[in-house]
């Protein structure tokens, strides 16, 4: 793969300075319309509740309405037995699970966790917990159906926060689960399921250092990715046992490595159709209905089954990220350089172990150069759904604590806060919490962006009295992963490019274009789409940023062999050597033979070997990205209620290949980071039943709260792409919560802690400012 | 307990008048998407708050989702389908595909849908007036920039195509 | 859904037929966004739906010198806000049918459905209450007229009887130099539950600086949409002050007796009721004045 230094000029120059001019591109950096987008703006774009067949059935799940309970038995037969229905299936139709860890997607789970999570097996341990399944000839007949199967629950007082997870006296959620203790086993029933330490230098002596120290308590809740398609998923178990799968997914090998893991099926008899995908942001990796459409398939006598969740199911039983307490200390010397931070991050992992609180450790401190760290992390199994990754995972519950500390010290050191964080940042070869020396990157240029930025430097008006200024940066490791992909000459001069990661938000056109840029042809004469698992090899997921750089990579690749095996074609045909055929502005020619692009592939297909080339990387080395975001606010201070009035975001795409996308990247993130900062929470009774579990309650942005977001794209290129990519999906979300908190600070002096920083909790906080106010004496 | 026994309802979908079965409690959009194969509506809520199934009916911007099925009798509907009456793609649509004002597409049809009929109603909004049509339309990928700006530029290319001639003469 | 039969009904005698006939088991369906989305998630459970839309004067809005505004119950809000009558005349009514629910929740919503779905936080009914709305009601035993402050007796419960149902409103001409206003507080800026909503109307002096009339009314802060006559009648013969509007807010505030739960606090609704009293009767003094006019689509921006 790629090893031909030959076919590889641009890799070559990459010397890791990013200061080298930047090349002249005839392709990237356009803004050409993706290729999916005139199905997008017709209706015709098929995603996966899309999917019709003629003998369809359609299949529904019965959730349990406790948050923790025993089951002590399941009567399916008057389900069964209602006219219409095809087959009802429950945790018992499930193979046994293998107690074993795998990594089948972004972040690694218990197969028997994994399992559980898709059908109950004796116990249920979320409001939502799937507990069985029918499949009917109408949605509405199934849903009847799921009202005769009664269930026999023994319940049992639920875990719902992480102090009662954590109490002495603490119900255990999972009897078999021990701490994993800095890689020790403990030998006691547990709800923490793991412990770990980073640690760099000497963390006492950095703070006796220290002329100032603060340190405070945060907290953030549980909130939801919220992607706008509900999960669904369609199977057809046939009569020879092959089996295909139609859904719309982070990754379709994904999806078929899990549910042969779960189902105990080789990958080979399973087929995974990725349809369009309405929005993902980590949620769409883990399967919850594929294994479940794929047993009432078989079981209904080979028929097509399709699952659609509600959007009640989708948020009582999918996605959430974690809810946390972060304890941050920092110290810092008079001359305003950061000397020691301390960290605990404790994470709600919901029910089964596997909370981000790892990667929340990393982002936590990534963007400074500081001497001597100490983070610990706990991972908290809670009875909550299963915790599942959301863009840039962990990192904004971890920035919100540390950035907010960060701009009170510098408040208190009266030093500007971008100032602070140029003299702190973190530059190449410094090492971060967890060891690794950063590689080439960008961050002091995000907030050198921001200092430089007209917003910053504009003056707001009534600053300090009602409205102020906030800032905050942002690190995500970004990834690689492997990607496979082929290409087709056509003809007519065009190319098909199949590849297989998942199109969330544009990644066709960024990958077409590498390919184009690579090839030396126009963008227009690529077509590309995403195919199935059985047309390509193993492709990761779209996650953790890396389609535009890592299946980019292999786009880059069938661009330079296709070069060559076109100029190879040519030669034989020519009679030269193919050292001697030269390939220019989309001509190619070896002394008097000429021919241009269009022509090279019609002579190619009627006088040599056909042209398709295949691309296969394990791209190894991202770029990590930053970003620092600059928000204006306004708070009403009758209503607790925060208006956003400006915001700006700085950020390193390494190279921005498609600007268009990589703003709307930009400006998606933030405004799921401001959701999360000031309304998104999950609201739980006593009980543990989720009382918000709707789109109405559940408070997303609308249009109407938030303002246009402006967007400075920086570019530091990344030595370890062709083009400088590092990837730009993720960073965004992690600032906003902590620029928004400094913003309110500045406007009212009142520091926020907890999110959301919702009207109700910032209201009782001014009432409280107020209340001590006017006892003080003037 | 009431009968499940379909009943027959005509409508114009589209311009087209067209008949279909259908049961009481079968919604509008289980109908559309289920029955008659329009699957540009999408569904993300199923209850009026993410405006993902707005269609028109008789003009005026509905969440399919909670019009039941009979209540269309002899009404008519415009869906995303039918929203380019030639074929040939609107100028908002093209203006969603040149400020990219979509990323995953799933509320795409909706908001063209919501969209048109502001324009319809109002050929001169501004800004707030654009944020406040679409607050019933929830985006969880673009951050509505581009879809605001999009919506405005439609506006004032229409505007501009309208005023034209008549300052020329 | 459970399964469920539906009739479209043509007249007020053969809504009362049927619904009188089916008992509980049967409801009215006018714009359906309550209704259709309790019946799918499973809050509710009945056997038919009496589609009340084909009644016409279930669907009439009409204006009248002498008697004042008809709104019909089932006229989706769409309608009433783009009325020249309601922009004109009955601004709080034009406030509240402008926020409820997004665009395409106003192309079908009504006024009777919000009404009769009689949530404590129904954003209709305050502004109601200030604009002195009447409800008509039919039944077996006939027809009878109800002010709408009297319409309620807990959450979802309302003083209709077996049989009856709600075929519309009446809004009074309202007298020289009214104004009034309705404002909700929520989280985000659209598309949420009120909080609190506060409803005022006045009638002030021809000179505009003495209240002649006032009516306040609240919303989420009771088991019902509250009615605070007392708050109006605290402004009754006083100077357009701050301090006036600021004591009228008091009584609202002290008025408020809500709960908490997952929308508000005690505290927070407390607070709010006050916050907002005072801020609809600034708008409303504003209107009577007519030194505030609502933006180009006849709305009020920048509602709370």
């Amino acid at each position: 793969m790629g090893a031909n230094p030959k076919l590889d000029p641009i890799r070559g120059e990459g010397s890791g300075n990013g200061s080298r001019p930047q090349p002249s591109y005839k392709v990237i950096g356009t803004r050409p319309i993706r290729p999916d987008g005139v199905d997008k703006v017709t209706g015709r774009a098929l995603y996966g509740a899309d999917v019709r067949f003629p003998d369809l059935l359609h299949g529904k799940v019965l959730r349990s309405p406790h948050a923790r309970a025993r089951i002590r038995s399941i009567d399916t037969s008057q389900a069964e037995a209602l006219p219409g229905v095809k087959a009802v299936v429950t945790g018992a139709d499930l193979p046994t699970a293998e107690d074993r860890f795998e990594d089948l997607g972004e972040g690694g789970i218990n197969l028997r966790y994994l399992s559980e999570n898709v059908l109950a097996h004796g116990r249920v341990l979320y409001h939502g917990h799937p507990v069985a399944a029918v499949a009917a000839v109408s949605p509405h007949i199934a849903e009847e159906a799921l009202s005769l199967i009664q269930v026999d629950y023994e319940v049992l007082p639920p875990v719902m926060t992480l102090e009662e997870a954590m109490a002495e006296d603490a119900p255990i959620l999972l009897e078999e689960l021990r701490t994993d203790e800095m890689g020790e086993r403990g030998n006691r029933p547990t709800n923490v399921a793991a412990h770990f330490r980073y640690e760099l230098g000497n963390v006492e002596e950095g703070f006796a250092q220290a002329d100032l120290v603060v340190e405070r308590e945060f907290r953030t809740q549980t909130v939801h990715q919220g992607y706008i398609e509900p999960q669904m998923a369609t199977a057809l178990y046939d009569q020879d046992g092959q089996i295909t799968i139609w859904t719309s997914t982070q990754g379709s090998f994904s999806v078929r490595s899990q549910v042969a893991e779960i189902l105990q099926i080789p990958v080979s008899r399973i087929r995974v159709v990725p349809m369009e995908i309405g929005g993902g942001f980590g949620g769409k990796i883990t399967v919850y209905l594929e294994p479940v459409a794929v047993l009432l398939s078989r079981k209904a006598g080979y028929r097509p089954v399709k699952l659609v969740m509600s959007r009640a199911e989708v948020l009582m039983a999918t996605g959430p990220t974690s809810g946390s307490r972060i304890r941050m200390k920092m110290g810092a010397t008079r001359d305003g350089r950061i000397v020691a931070a301390e960290a605990e991050l404790v994470y709600e992992a919901g029910a089964f172990p596997g909370s981000p609180v790892g990667s929340g450790a990393v982002v936590l401190l990534a963007p400074y150069n500081i001497p001597n760290v100490r983070i610990d992390g706990y991972d908290v199994v809670v009875n909550r759904p299963r915790a599942s990754a959301y863009r840039a995972p962990g990192g904004t519950n971890a920035a919100f604590a540390s950035e907010s500390v960060v701009d009170e010290l510098a408040r208190k050191l009266g030093l500007d806060p971008l100032e602070f964080r140029l003299k702190n940042g973190a530059k190449e070869g410094d090492r971060m919490a967890n060891g690794l020396p950063h590689p080439k990157i960008g961050y002091l240029e995000t907030v050198e962006a921001i200092r430089n930025s007209e917003h910053y430097n504009a003056p707001l008006e009534g600053r300090g009295r009602g409205r102020g200024r906030g800032v905050a940066s942002g690190y995500w490791g970004n990834w690689g992963g492997k990607s496979s992909a082929t290409a087709v000459l056509n003809a007519d001069g065009t190319v098909t490019l199949n590849e297989a990661s998942t199109d969330i938000g544009g990644t066709r056109a960024s990958i077409a274009m590498q390919f184009a840029e690579s090839l030396g042809i126009p963008y227009e004469k690529v077509k590309i789409r995403v195919v199935d698992t059985d047309c390509v090899s193993y492709n990761d997921v779209t996650g953790g940023s890396r389609t535009t750089f890592g299946t980019g990579l292999a786009a880059y690749e069938l661009g330079q062999k296709m070069k060559a095996a076109m100029i190879q074609r040519l030669a034989d045909i020519w009679g030269v050597s193919p050292e001697e055929v030269v390939y220019e502005e989309m001509v190619f020619s070896a002394g008097e033979n000429r021919v241009t692009f269009d022509e090279a592939a019609k002579l190619i297909e009627r006088r040599s070997t056909p042209v398709m080339v295949e691309a296969e990387v394990y791209g190894k080395k991202y770029g990590p990205a930053f970003s620092t975001q600059c928000v204006d606010v306004e708070v009403d201070v009758e209503t607790g209620k925060v208006t956003i009035l400006r915001y700006t975001i700085a950020q390193d795409a390494g190279k921005a290949i498609h600007p268009a996308y990589v703003e709307g990247q930009m400006q998606g993130g933030v405004a799921q980071g401001v959701g999360w900062a000031l309304n998104e929470e999950y609201v739980y009774d006593r009980e543990g039943h989720l009382l918000n579990a709707s789109l109405l309650d559940y408070r997303m942005p609308t249009a109407l709260d938030l303002p246009m977001i402006e967007t400075l794209i920086v570019e530091v290129p990344n030595p370890g792409h062709p083009y400088g990519v590092r990837g730009v999906g993720e960073v965004n979300i992690v600032p906003p919560a902590a620029a928004l908190a400094n913003a309110i600070y500045d406007a009212i002096g009142v520091r926020m802690t907890e999110l959301p920083m919702n009207p109700a909790r910032l209201l009782e906080a001014i009432l409280a400012k107020q209340a001590q106010e006017s006892t003080q004496p003037a | 307990m009431p009968e499940r026994k379909k009943r027959m309802i005509t409508t114009t979908i589209n311009g087209e008048e067209i008949t279909f079965l259908c049961e009481p409690r079968q919604t509008l959009l289980e109908v559309l998407r289920d029955e008659l194969g329009l699957t540009g509506s999408k569904e993300g809520c199923g209850n009026g708050n993410c405006g993902a199934c707005n269609v028109l009916l008789d003009g005026v911007l509905v969440n399919a989702c909670l019009v039941l099925a009979p209540e269309v009798e002899g009404r008519e509907l415009v869906t995303i389908e039918g929203i380019a009456p030639g074929g040939e793609l609107t100028l908002l649509q093209q203006k969603f595909l040149e400020h990219a004002a979509l990323q995953c597409g799933i509320c795409t049809p909706g908001f063209i849908v919501a969209a048109k009929a502001l324009l319809d109603e109002n050929p001169s909004p501004t800004e707030h007036d654009v944020r406040l049509w679409l607050a019933g339309n929830l985006c969880r990928c673009t951050g509505y920039d581009k879809i605001v700006r999009a919506v405005l530029d439609t506006a004032a290319a229409l505007q501009a195509a309208q005023t034209t001639p008549t300052e020329v003469a | 859904m459970r399964a469920v039969d539906y009739v479209p009904v043509r007249s007020v005698e053969e809504a009362v037929a049927v619904l009188a006939e089916h008992g509980d088991r049967a409801a009215p369906l006018a714009g359906g966004t309550d209704l259709i989305a309790q019946l799918k998630e499973g809050h509710r459970s009945i056997d038919l739906i009496v589609d009340v839309k084909p009644i016409p004067e279930l669907m009439e809005l009409s204006y009248d010198p002498a008697a004042g505004l008809w709104i019909g119950g089932a006229v989706p809000c769409h309608r009433i806000s783009r009325s020249q009558v309601v922009r004109r005349h009955y601004p709080a009514l034009l406030d509240s049918t402008t926020l409820i629910g997004g665009i395409q929740i106003q192309g079908r919503a009504s006024l009777g459905g919000n009404v009769c779905n009689a949530s404590p936080a129904a954003d209709s009914v305050p502004n109601l209450i200030a604009h002195s709305a009447t409800c008509h009601v039919a039944g077996p035993q006939g027809t009878r007229t109800i002010p709408l402050e009297a319409f309620f007796v807990g959450p979802g419960q309302t003083v209709l009887r077996p049989g009856e149902f709600l075929v519309g409103f009446r809004l009074p001409v309202p007298p020289a130099h009214f104004g009034a206003a309705y404002l909700r507080f929520i989280p985000r800026n659209e598309m949420d539950i009120a909080v609190v909503g506060a409803g005022a109307s006045v009638v002030l002096s021809p000179d505009g600086q003495t209240v002649q009339a006032a009516r306040i009314a609240l919303g989420a802060v009771a088991p019902t949409p509250l009615y605070v006559p007392e708050a109006g009648q605290a402004l009754v013969g006083q100077p357009v002050t701050e301090e006036s509007i600021a004591r009228a807010a008091q009584i609202a505030r002290d008025a408020a007796r809500p709960i908490t739960d997952m929308r508000g606090t005690v505290a927070q609704r407390k607070h709010l009721a006050g916050v907002l009293t005072a801020r609809a009767l600034r708008i409303a003094i504003d209107r009577a004045r007519g030194t505030k006019t609502v933006d180009s689509l006849g709305r009020l921006n920048g509602h709370a």
